[in-house]
């Protein structure tokens, strides 16, 4: 590897000091008690529209993304674009379903998605399985935001053996664990808006940079190999990559939201009008994460993957070294700190977020609905903030001890699971014409013919359903979930025509639902 | 009818989720083939269209 880069190393260390300072002063803005849940694991439910954007936008956007997308792009091509139309068809989602979402957990005081199902369904166990879901989903999750740390504290020069190697990072998830258990979700919040703002300029510093240096965005585009640069045409019986692109890109949309930290990231909003108004200002990650996907192409043209000074850097970290070392050949070191720190700070938001969020729904839907059922406000902040720190060192020692694919591999099952809450959250926020029992055993069927068409193709996001002569491959997310919605559909006839008795408790009325 | 402005939501799917209608390079645009600014213009054209449901959805106070 190559040696230290101190320039690049000091300015990422003073960013990274500075948000530590503001992740601990953040306990004092909007100042609330954090002795209580929704002050700690919420923000108190007070941040308006701008702060809203940041904050949804660094928990969404993660620094996994802005590593990962363009170094699929860089090995894979035109495929890795899929973020792009996924991050347009999520909007329309977020402004019709969200907002409804936000104002009956307002009204109820409800902090997670499985506290809304618990009301609505009146059903503890359907509850449970939201919960669950939720969080073996957001493990590997935070997992891989540790990836993103790693990365760029490689490309900084830093290395070592046994545990000096892995120091870096042990020491910014202590940092990390100790500002989100003082500070709760005002923590991350204050520092997205300087995470976000490091982040855009350098994206676009590179999209303006490089490809004045590489001569043109024709000649970027003309070193691309022709094969990656547009979807493969489909086969004569098969409607091969056009259909992956598009179920991975809605059913990537789908998913996307009923991620436990999406949605605490979404309640701590002020109102449900400041998520519809996020709905519209939020396509400008969307936009920055486009031109993101394109710095892949730009590493592809640069070559930097043939250059002696990088090859120690590939070997180590395989494609996601493409972008940090696309950043190093083409910046000077002091701006190579700030995109480094852009990253690095990328990964502690969502990583304080999602811990948060799985600290949320353990001490809500599984603590107290389980095994204590009247803990005091106080003992249930307390419990919240103790479990961010057991999850946190979970995601730690698993990233240490366990191979990184086994995280990615995780993570992407994660997607195949989180989207069968669907029927229950996001059909629930409209509709209680599905019996619980229904949902459940819908729930239960896509959950496993999702984990098993995954496996039947290797770990892979797509699966290549056949129907008679052709072959359609698409997201196994996308196939599961419109199955889970069949069985639970069916399964409701069923039990109305038998007349089965079902959880009568609704907690919600219709008016609670109106924005 | 206010929720008739919902309909045009639809357009941003139509838009994006049929990949044969963009899966080409030409024509480019300063160099950088359909395919990638298309869909990045489509981002635009989403939020924008978001805005004007919501703009038009709002109920007046």
């Amino acid at each position: 590897m190559q040696s230290v880069n101190w320039t690049a190393l000091i300015v990422f260390l003073l960013l990274f000091a500075f948000i530590t300072w503001l992740g601990f002063a953040a306990a004092r803005w909007r100042r609330g008690d954090l002795d209580l849940l929704h002050e700690w694991g919420l923000g108190g439910r007070r941040f308006g529209t701008v702060v809203t954007w940041f904050l949804v936008g660094g928990d969404l956007y993660t620094a996994y993304t802005f590593v990962a997308v363009p170094a699929l792009a860089f090995g894979a091509g035109a495929i890795a674009f899929f973020a792009v139309p996924y991050t347009i068809v999520i909007y329309p989602i977020l402004f019709l379903v969200f907002p409804r979402l936000w104002v009956v957990c307002h009204r109820h005081n409800y902090i997670t998605a499985a506290d809304f199902v618990r009301g609505r369904f009146g059903n503890r166990w359907l509850a449970l399985a939201v919960a669950v879901t939720g969080l073996v989903a957001t493990m590997p999750y935070i997992a891989l935001q540790l990836v993103g740390i790693q990365v760029v504290v490689g490309a900084l020069g830093i290395s070592g053996t046994g545990l000096a190697a892995d120091l870096p990072l042990i020491i910014a998830f202590i940092v990390l664990a100790a500002f989100t258990y003082s500070s709760g979700l005002r923590a991350p919040a204050s520092i997205a808006i300087v995470k976000d703002l490091l982040i855009y300029v350098t994206a676009f510093a590179a999209v303006i940079v490089i490809p004045i240096q590489l001569g043109g965005f024709g000649r970027i585009f003309a070193a691309v190999p022709p094969q990656k640069l547009l979807l493969a045409i489909p086969g004569a019986d098969t409607t091969g990559q056009y259909s992956a692109y598009a179920t991975l890109a809605l059913g990537s949309a789908l998913a996307l939201f009923l991620y436990p930290h999406s949605i605490t990231g979404l309640l701590s909003a002020s109102s449900g009008q400041a998520i519809r108004r996020n709905a519209a200002m939020l396509p400008g990650y969307s936009l920055m994460l486009g031109l993101l996907a394109l710095i892949g192409f730009f590493a592809v043209a640069a070559g930097v993957q043939a250059m002696p000074e990088y090859a120690a850097g590939f070997k180590e970290f395989g494609n996601n070294f493409a972008v940090p070392a696309l950043l190093l050949h083409s910046f000077p070191d002091w701006f190579v700190g700030v995109a480094f720190a852009a990253i690095g700070i990328g990964a502690l938001v969502p990583a304080a977020i999602m811990s948060i969020a799985a600290a949320n729904t353990y001490t809500r839907n599984i603590h107290r609905e389980f095994i204590n059922r009247n803990p005091t406000d106080r003992q249930e902040a307390q419990m919240a903030k103790w479990v961010s720190l057991i999850v946190k060192f979970g995601a730690l020692a698993f990233i240490l001890f366990v191979p990184t694919q086994y995280a990615i591999q995780l993570q992407l099952l994660g997607g195949i699971w989180i989207v069968q809450i669907l029927p229950a959250v996001m059909l629930g926020v409209y509709t209680r014409w599905f019996n619980d029992r229904a949902l459940l055993i819908g729930w239960a069927v896509g959950m496993i013919a999702g984990t098993a068409m995954a496996i039947a193709s290797n770990l892979t996001p797509t699966y290549p359903l056949k129907l008679g002569a052709w072959t359609f491959p698409g997201y196994t997310a996308l196939y599961t979930v419109i199955l889970n919605l069949v069985v639970a559909a069916v399964l409701t006839l069923v039990f109305n025509a038998m007349r089965a008795p079902r959880a009568p408790f609704d907690e919600t009325v219709a008016t609670d639902y109106s924005i | 009818m206010m929720k008739a402005w919902y309909l045009l939501f639809l357009v941003q799917f139509a838009l994006v989720l049929w990949p044969p209608f963009y899966n080409r390079v030409e024509p480019t645009w300063i160099g950088v083939p359909f395919f990638y600014w298309y869909q990045l213009l489509c981002v635009v054209i989403g939020a924008v269209l978001t805005a004007i449901v919501y703009f038009a959805t709002r109920r007046r106070r």
